[in-house]
């Protein structure tokens, strides 16, 4: 029995690696903000959006699928909510009740087993009387395959047998084990062993013809007693492992149930905030990772829009057909709200969700990179550009064709001839191994470098100035110029003070 | 050639109460020692590694077994019949104090059966599996024989029949509160099978394992007893030829290849020590040329003690060549501290410390010479005597080292008359360089006066380098002539590969 909730063909492994770039895709894009959101409080579902979206998935097939499930669960929060809350239940029934399986000998673990299963048999009623109320309503392949599944796997005849077994394992007639002289003539091999009598009882397996030697322990003989107790135990140590990690596998499958679903539980409670926020969300148009698409309609920063619970500035352009987007423009003009906003909207629909747009379409990507300019290393082990440098060379390890690399401020730390000169040489590279770059920069010299070369796979945004030096933070088509107008900044600042 | 030992082509020197060699401390050779044969404590191999040979006939005996070691099937034979006999002796002792008849001729039964594979897997790999050392092809002849001998094979053709009636016995227990009973096994069915096959649809991958690790072996308890003697009752038969087996062979093991586990186990220990260096780190080893002319060379070479300190710290290992030619005799080690002088000076001693024990040494190549005594001294830093009385101390000691030392010796002296004044240490030093050359040994010597390096064509002058641009940068290279100064001027791009050729290169298309 397999969940199959987030790929069409495996379960989702939450011991996967992240990618090597996932400590700084959390840092540049804010990714904290976004999944506290789809968390709401819970770290499990918190750890679940944290891991789901930086393993971000780079085949269409995989994120249609979610999409559609998602699709299924944005009509039926109700069905999905109380699925989510069987394994929950499960928790909590371990938890109130001090199921678990902690002893070191088979007759404890056999005995805990049993009381697991009990209750988890339990829980499996449930899951097969959901199936069989709502499967109708849903219709993504990934929802009607479980579903079938569970009314298939889980029938009466399956309930009937484990309900036979979890009498018998009490073994109240004593137990009956087979074994074979080991070295030294020492007892091994013992198996557990069902009797063939016809009613399979104990007792006449004894009043047989067969030779049978019999000894009665001495009430007051402790040690017979307790020996007899663990050669019983080796005759129950296979059957409480076979107890015991049914019981495993059972919880392990509500486990599984419990992952997959937390994620499509973390977009519906995204979904309902943003939406009750008053933000458009839209499911993304796919295209393969050898195309260059981007297109967008009221493309905001989800992030942005939770921190500030309103209304954002959002952006609308087209880059079909472009490598390159350099963005260029004004300081605090909204270069780096743009560059999340798209990042945001490529991990998040390469994870299977919706994105923050009115209409958002785009090429996949075989990864997500992000090369933000940092703070002074603490440490001061290395110089800024040396550990800029540093940190460009680790994404160049990780680099296949098809990626996306975010730049924001890169080089930036050195004068600017050789700063653009660093960049030319690495975008060169990256454009030729046919990596998509998105490069935000307030330096004249790089931008001009590739306006001059009037490539046709290079696109220049700049960040909107009114004349009058007020920003309206939308970033549009617009070549490059040689000032940032920081003198605007610096005028705004000292003005405010007088 | 009747077989003596696997260590020795003549009969074997008494090693009872041999001493370390004084220059083993100095050279950390001792740590090498002490890890080399720390897992094989049960073998008491310390005695083989005290005893350096100066004869390079008895060296090219080990080399030749250690050779024929160094092949992964060897190793893994002489595992398998270390870890048998092994076995066997365990068990042959155990049964000296167990209490119930048949579990005690049981185990005596499982010796012999152990010890019949140890030496059947042994004959067994000495005709499959090539080999060139005479030390082997000795074994060969001697186990060959022995396994034919009528006496061996009655004993191992009788322990498998024996075993076999025993092996063949299955019968049911069952077991009630405070009572059970015992009968024939009757064709029951496994009911664990049944219980995993209802829920294994449930399957979710691996799980954890509840079998619990029941400790079973040695003992055997008055119930265990008790159904013993009843599975004897139930199957008399296969209990009579046990009897007979145990009053035939009394006493079953041969002394030679008692001898034969034990020595075998000194190849074996330095080989499984060099391994992870060789294997993880990559670091070379080779067999050394040995020679009695005073021409030493070496490439490649490195302090064996630091690599294995480093490997746990991931770490490099910087590799050093030597040379000794002609007239040359004397390598005078200079330059910074913190250069790897030391280590440079260890390494000259380990390599033939190594070489005179018949083992590959740290180095990619080397020719090295015999020699009847390796001699060193260390300046000790725990010293805490005053200046004049540590200056006499290490003038008693050089006298001590002088009065040992002959034309065929190895000298390896670090930093003495460090605590004297300079005019002093270069007097010293002169007359103690001269008495050196006189003798015509060879050596190291690391010091910091510069004048001792071009003191005639005796002495070769070597320098620890650094980092041309960043002089507190150490190479831990030390080369035979003073660093020329050449700069690298690398762009930071560069550095970091991050040119558009480089990242071209980096990622694939």
């Amino acid at each position: 029995m397999n969940v199959f909730l987030l790929y069409p063909d495996r379960n989702f492994d939450p011991q996967t690696p992240l990618p090597p770039n996932a400590a700084d895709l959390t840092q540049d894009l804010a990714l904290e903000t976004l999944w506290q959101a789809m968390a709401q409080g819970d770290k499990f579902l918190f750890e679940t959006a944290r891991l789901v979206l930086l393993s971000g998935s780079q085949e269409m097939g995989v994120i249609h699928y979610r999409q559609q499930i998602l699709q299924d669960c944005l009509k039926n929060p109700a069905t999905v909510r109380a699925l989510y809350q069987i394994p929950i239940e499960a928790i909590e029934n371990k938890q109130r009740h001090w199921l678990g399986i902690f002893s070191h000998y088979p007759a404890g673990i056999l005995s805990s087993a049993v009381e697991m299963l009990e209750m988890l048999v339990g829980l499996l009623h449930r899951l097969r009387q959901i199936a069989d109320e709502h499967a109708a309503d849903f219709e993504s392949p990934g929802f009607r395959r479980f579903f079938a599944m569970i009314q298939q796997e889980l029938d009466d005849a399956c309930f009937a047998e484990m309900e036979a077994h979890l009498r018998q394992l009490r073994f109240r007639e004593g137990v009956l084990l087979s074994a074979e002289l080991g070295p030294g003539n020492e007892g091994t091999n013992y198996v557990l062993r069902k009797p063939n009598t016809p009613d399979g009882l104990m007792k006449r397996l004894l009043s047989r013809k067969s030779p049978v030697y019999s000894f009665t322990l001495h009430p007051r003989d402790d040690h017979g007693a307790r020996a007899l107790g663990e050669l019983r135990d080796r005759g129950l140590n296979l059957v409480a492992n076979a107890a015991a990690q049914s019981a495993d596998h059972i919880d392990g499958f509500l486990t599984v149930l419990r992952r997959e679903l937390a994620f499509y539980i973390g977009a519906l409670n995204l979904y309902e905030q943003l939406t009750a926020l008053g933000h458009p969300v839209a499911f993304p148009g796919l295209h393969p990772a050898e195309e260059r698409r981007h297109t967008y309609r009221g493309l905001y920063d989800v992030c942005l829009a939770l921190t500030m619970r309103k209304r954002v500035v959002a952006n609308d352009g087209e880059a079909e057909g472009k490598d390159l987007m350099l963005i260029t423009g004004a300081n605090q003009g909204g270069k780096s709200t743009f560059l999340r906003s798209i990042g945001l909207a490529q991990v998040m629909m390469q994870a299977g969700l919706f994105v923050p747009a009115e209409e958002f379409s785009a090429n996949l990507c075989s990864g997500i990179f992000t090369h933000y300019r940092r703070e002074e290393d603490a440490s001061m082990k290395s110089g800024k550009l040396d550990e800029e440098l540093k940190r460009m060379s680790a994404i160049v390890n990780h680099l296949r064709p098809h990626a996306l690399v975010l730049f924001n401020e890169s080089f930036a730390a050195t004068n600017e001839r050789e700063g653009a000169e660093i960049a030319r040489q690495v975008v060169d590279a990256l454009l030729e191994r046919r990596v998509k770059v998105f490069f935000v920069t307030h330096q004249y010299e790089l931008a001009r470098g590739y306006h001059e070369r009037q490539a046709p796979n290079a696109l220049f945004l700049r960040a909107e100035r009114q004349p009058d030096g007020s920003r309206t933070y939308r970033v549009r088509p617009g070549d490059p110029q040689p000032t940032s107008h920081g003198e605007d900044v610096y005028r705004k600042v000292f003005e405010k003070e007088r | 050639m009747p077989f003596f030992s696997i260590l020795f082509n003549h009969p074997a020197p008494p090693l009872d109460g041999i001493q370390p060699p004084a220059c083993l401390r100095d050279l950390n050779l001792d740590q090498i020692i002490e890890a080399v044969t720390a897992p094989k404590q049960d073998y008491d191999l310390k005695p083989f590694f005290y005893l350096p040979l100066a004869d390079d006939g008895a060296i090219a005996y080990r080399q030749e077994v250690t050779r024929d070691l160094q092949d992964k099937t060897w190793m893994a034979h002489i595992c398998a019949f270390a870890g048998r006999m092994a076995a066997a002796r365990r068990y042959r002792t155990m049964t000296e104090k167990l209490d119930f008849e048949y579990h005690k001729k049981g185990w005596f039964l499982e010796a012999a059966l152990t010890y019949c594979e140890a030496v059947e897997g042994l004959a067994e790999a000495l005709q499959t599996t090539p080999l060139a050392s005479r030390g082997l092809q000795g074994l060969r002849e001697y186990v060959l024989a022995y396994v034919q001998s009528p006496a061996f094979r009655l004993l191992a053709d009788e322990a498998r029949q024996v075993k076999a009636g025993l092996a063949a016995v299955k019968y049911s227990l069952i077991i009630q509160t405070g009572r059970f009973s015992v009968r024939r096994y009757e064709d029951e069915t496994d009911y664990s099978l049944e219980v995993e096959k209802t829920f294994a649809r449930f399957k979710q991958g691996a799980v954890k394992d509840y079998r619990v690790n029941l400790y079973q072996g040695t003992g055997m308890n008055h119930i265990e007893a008790k159904i013993l003697e009843f599975v004897v009752r139930l199957y008399p038969e296969p209990f009579a030829a046990l009897d007979r087996f145990c009053e035939r062979h009394a006493d079953f093991m041969d002394a030679t290849l008692l001898t034969f586990d034990r020595e075998v186990q000194f190849y074996v220990a330095y080989l499984d020590y060099i391994a992870p260096l060789q294997e993880e780190s990559g670091l070379p080893f080779c067999f050394p040329e040995m020679g009695e002319e005073r021409q030493v060379k070496a490439r490649d070479a490195f302090d064996l003690a630091l690599a294995e300190n480093l490997r746990y710290e991931g770490a490099a290992v910087v590799l050093n060549d030597f040379e000794l030619r002609g007239a040359e005799r004397i390598l005078v080690i200079t330059g910074p501290n913190q250069g790897g002088k030391t280590t440079f000076a260890r390494m000259f001693g380990q390599l033939h410390y190594l070489a005179a024990l018949g083992l590959p040494v740290p180095a990619r190549q080397a020719r090295l010479a015999l020699c009847d005594r390796l001699l060193t001294h260390f300046e000790r830093q725990e010293d805490i005597r005053t200046l004049r009385g540590k200056l006499q101390d290490d003038l008693m000691r050089i006298h001590d080292l002088l009065k040992e030392t002959t034309p065929r010796s190895i000298v390896i002296l670090n930093e003495i008359f460090s605590s004297t004044t300079l005019k002093d240490a270069l007097f010293l030093s002169r007359k103690i360089m001269t008495r050196l050359l006189e003798l015509d040994v060879l050596g190291v010597w690391v010091t910091f006066l510069d004048e001792l390096a071009a003191l005639n064509e005796k002495t070769v002058s070597m320098v620890s380098t650094v980092v041309p641009e960043n002089p507190a940068e150490r190479t831990f290279k030390i080369v035979r002539r003073p660093a020329d100064g050449l700069a690298y001027a690398l762009s930071l791009a560069e550095k970091h590969r991050l040119t558009r050729a480089q990242i071209l290169e980096r990622i694939r298309p």
